[in-house]
């Protein structure tokens, strides 16, 4: 078996394949879904309802899309320049971190200025936290995807161990939580009532701005040619060392955003439960995307209302939820499979 | 302090230790046969879940434990055989694959957990494997408790190093898996399907780290709860890099990472909370990293490591 290149696909052949990898999904969730004994067809039902059926529905969908599209956003640009984060997790902890740093008192200013310091901190931190494996990367050679895998797991135990210690919140009942986030601290709502914060609005801008840094601007012309050919890249007089760490410092940052939209938007203190593995999920939505910046919103949306609606099924039609998890990990495979057969043609022989 | 130090000449210790590497030692070799043969394999910490959970509820079901680890295996093979086809024959980036290898084994593994058990609460407890001591052998003091006096599955864990070393530097086999890794033209150019020993690699470097998986509800935890191999996948992954993509260097790496592992559990108890326990729960995520940034420099890794091989391409 071997692969040969294709000539460029017609747009029927680029939209055929994509929607043949979501049915491929589909189906596979269904046999999950008759072996656990429900019809697939109420169930995809459900979850379509859960998620789209309703304006609640659909602005908690949104409001889950908001720290994915953070997370795909740091995935979709490190990746660009095969920068593999897979620390993402680790990164949104420190945003949420620094977010309740600075806006539980500290700094008694009007939300005008408060909220702009804290983003600015909270992508330093993130960025802070991504540029030790890309050093240990550039200067010693060391794998970034272990050194940001295990990164993962320290910044987390760092965060009990503060959420246990200097942030613990003293009026919180002995839960590891931090103190809630000054009025002045938190992100509005956009409609009163619902869930759905002005995260959303800041996290598409970032998804722009993306767009625009990767498409038009030298930065991300260097970052495509560093991920394309690194050597090719420095043939060229690029300094690809330079532009992995300014990649780094840019991914880390937006990873950290998705941190603090979430407490400063949505649950107003720090718990180590601030994520549910936005990080990892973060893969997903950049990969869907085609690692385009613009894409990320469309499938950080697709992959929020497959999760709020396998949540809202699961309540009144019994399937585990977990039944999300497989769906979004399925898309990846057969998704990415999907990309690679509108490239090549498969030759048997 | 002198207490600190005791700590080290204690029996108990030795065994704790050895208990802690056993599923390392497995999940270890289990990558390094991937790698060898030029695959990185990401999908690890997944395919550990998935052995974990076989091999338990296969126990759970009413199977008996040998079979058990087989069915694990079995299960982790076939996670390697989808990684495998993905990274292979269709050469997708292994990063990109291998994630999601390990969310989407993670994930099935959960379903089917809550599929099994809905209402379970705390998670039911198996019948393990008994420690089985070597006769003669177990009473050496010190060495001799460490490892002669432990379970079958720890005794597997050393044999599955003979077995790997023999392999790769004694038989063709090994030398073809090596060769893949390094010069796959070379292995074509003998008549040898490069895709076939890559393939086959995967899997049986797959069914090593399930078992590595079952390890922990079989034969320590004796039942299986969510994020129970909390980044051990990762940490092998780092193992075999310290290990210099050998099998003896990357057992002693895991010996090594698991006395540290005990060690802190015991400084732990000492310190009477003094120092946060958390920090104590970083250190071996921390020393893994370290000690990639030590070898990194001098690390010779298989030359065609994740380059995909595309038969007449040069």
């Amino acid at each position: 078996m071997r692969l040969e290149p294709k000539p460029a696909p017609s747009l029927g052949i680029l939209l055929l394949y994509p929607l043949a990898a979501v049915a491929a999904t589909v189906v596979i969730a269904s046999l999950l879904v008759l072996a656990a004994g429900a019809s697939p067809f109420s169930v995809f039902y459900l979850v379509a309802k859960g998620a789209a059926g309703s304006q609640f529905a659909l602005m908690e969908t949104l409001s889950r899309a908001t720290p994915l599209i953070f997370t795909g956003l740091a995935v979709a640009v490190a990746f660009r320049a095969k920068l593999w984060n897979i620390g993402a997790e680790a990164q949104l902890y420190m945003g949420g971190v620094m977010t309740v740093v600075l806006g539980t008192g500290l700094l008694p200013l009007p939300s005008y200025l408060l909220i702009p310091i804290i983003m600015v901190a909270v992508m330093a931190a993130g960025a802070l936290l991504l540029l030790g494996p890309a050093v240990l990367k550039t200067r010693f050679g060391v794998d970034e995807v272990v050194t940001t895998l295990l990164l993962n797991f320290i910044v987390l135990l760092f965060v009990s161990m503060l959420l246990e210690g200097v942030l613990k919140d003293p009026m919180g009942l002995g839960w590891p939580q931090s103190q809630k986030l000054i009025a002045e601290a938190r992100l509005p709502r956009i409609v009163t009532g619902r869930r759905l914060h002005y995260g959303f609005v800041i996290a598409v801008v970032a998804a722009v701005a993306m767009w625009v840094v990767m498409k038009k601007t030298t930065l991300g012309y260097e970052m495509r040619a560093v991920g394309h050919n690194p050597e090719g890249a420095r043939f060229l007089g690029i300094p690809v060392n330079r532009v992995l760490m300014k990649t780094a410092l840019l991914s880390g940052g937006l990873a950290a955003l998705a941190g603090f939209s979430e407490v400063a938007g949505l649950k107003g203190n720090l718990t180590l439960d601030l994520s549910p593995g936005f990080g990892y999920t973060g893969i997903v939505v950049a990969m869907l995307a085609v690692l385009n910046p613009l894409g990320v919103v469309a499938s950080a949306i697709f992959v929020a209302g497959v999760f709020v609606g396998a949540d809202a099924m699961s309540r009144s039609a019994g399937v585990p939820s977990y039944i999300a998890d497989v769906m979004v990990a399925t898309s990846l495979l057969t998704m990415v499979t999907a990309m690679l057969l509108v490239r090549y043609r498969v030759r048997w022989k | 302090m002198t207490e600190a130090l005791e700590i080290l000449f204690t029996a108990s210790f030795w065994v704790a230790a050895i208990r802690i590497a056993s599923p390392l030692i497995f999940a270890t070799m289990g990558e390094l046969i991937c790698e060898r043969a030029g695959v990185l394999n990401l999908g690890i910490e997944g395919i550990m879940t998935v052995g974990a959970f076989a091999g338990w509820f296969t126990v759970y079901s009413g199977g008996d434990l040998w079979t058990g680890v087989l069915i694990a295996a079995l299960a982790g093979a076939a996670f390697g055989f989808l990684h495998a086809t993905l990274t292979v024959p269709l050469g997708l980036s292994q990063h990109v694959v291998g994630i999601g290898i390990t969310l989407l084994a993670t994930s099935l593994t959960y379903f089917t957990y809550r599929l099994a058990l809905p209402e379970v609460t705390s998670p039911p407890k198996i019948e393990p494997f008994a420690t089985l001591p070597i006769p003669g052998l177990a009473r050496i003091p010190i060495i001799g408790e460490a490892l002669f006096s432990q379970t079958p599955l720890t005794y597997l864990a050393f044999v599955s190093v003979v077995l790997v070393a023999w392999v790769l530097y004694k038989t063709p086999l090994g030398l073809a898996i090596r060769a893949a890794g390094e010069n796959p033209s070379a292995v074509e150019a003998q008549g040898i399907s490069v895709t076939a020993i890559r393939m086959g690699a995967v899997m049986a470097g797959s069914a090593l780290m399930a078992v590595g998986g079952a390890f922990l509800t079989m034969s320590a935890f004796n039942s299986f709860f969510f994020n129970m191999i909390n980044g051990r996948g990762w940490i092998c992954i780092a193992l075999v890099v310290f290990g210099s993509w050998r099998p003896g260097k990357a057992l002693i790496g895991a010996i090594l990472f698991a006395a540290f592992d005990a060690y802190q559990v015991r400084l732990q108890q000492l310190s009477g909370g003094v120092v946060p326990y958390q920090v104590f729960l970083m250190l071996p995520y921390i020393l893994s990293i370290l000690a990639l940034v030590l070898v990194a420099r001098r690390a010779t890794y298989p030359k065609a490591l994740m380059i995909p091989y595309q038969k007449g391409e040069r």
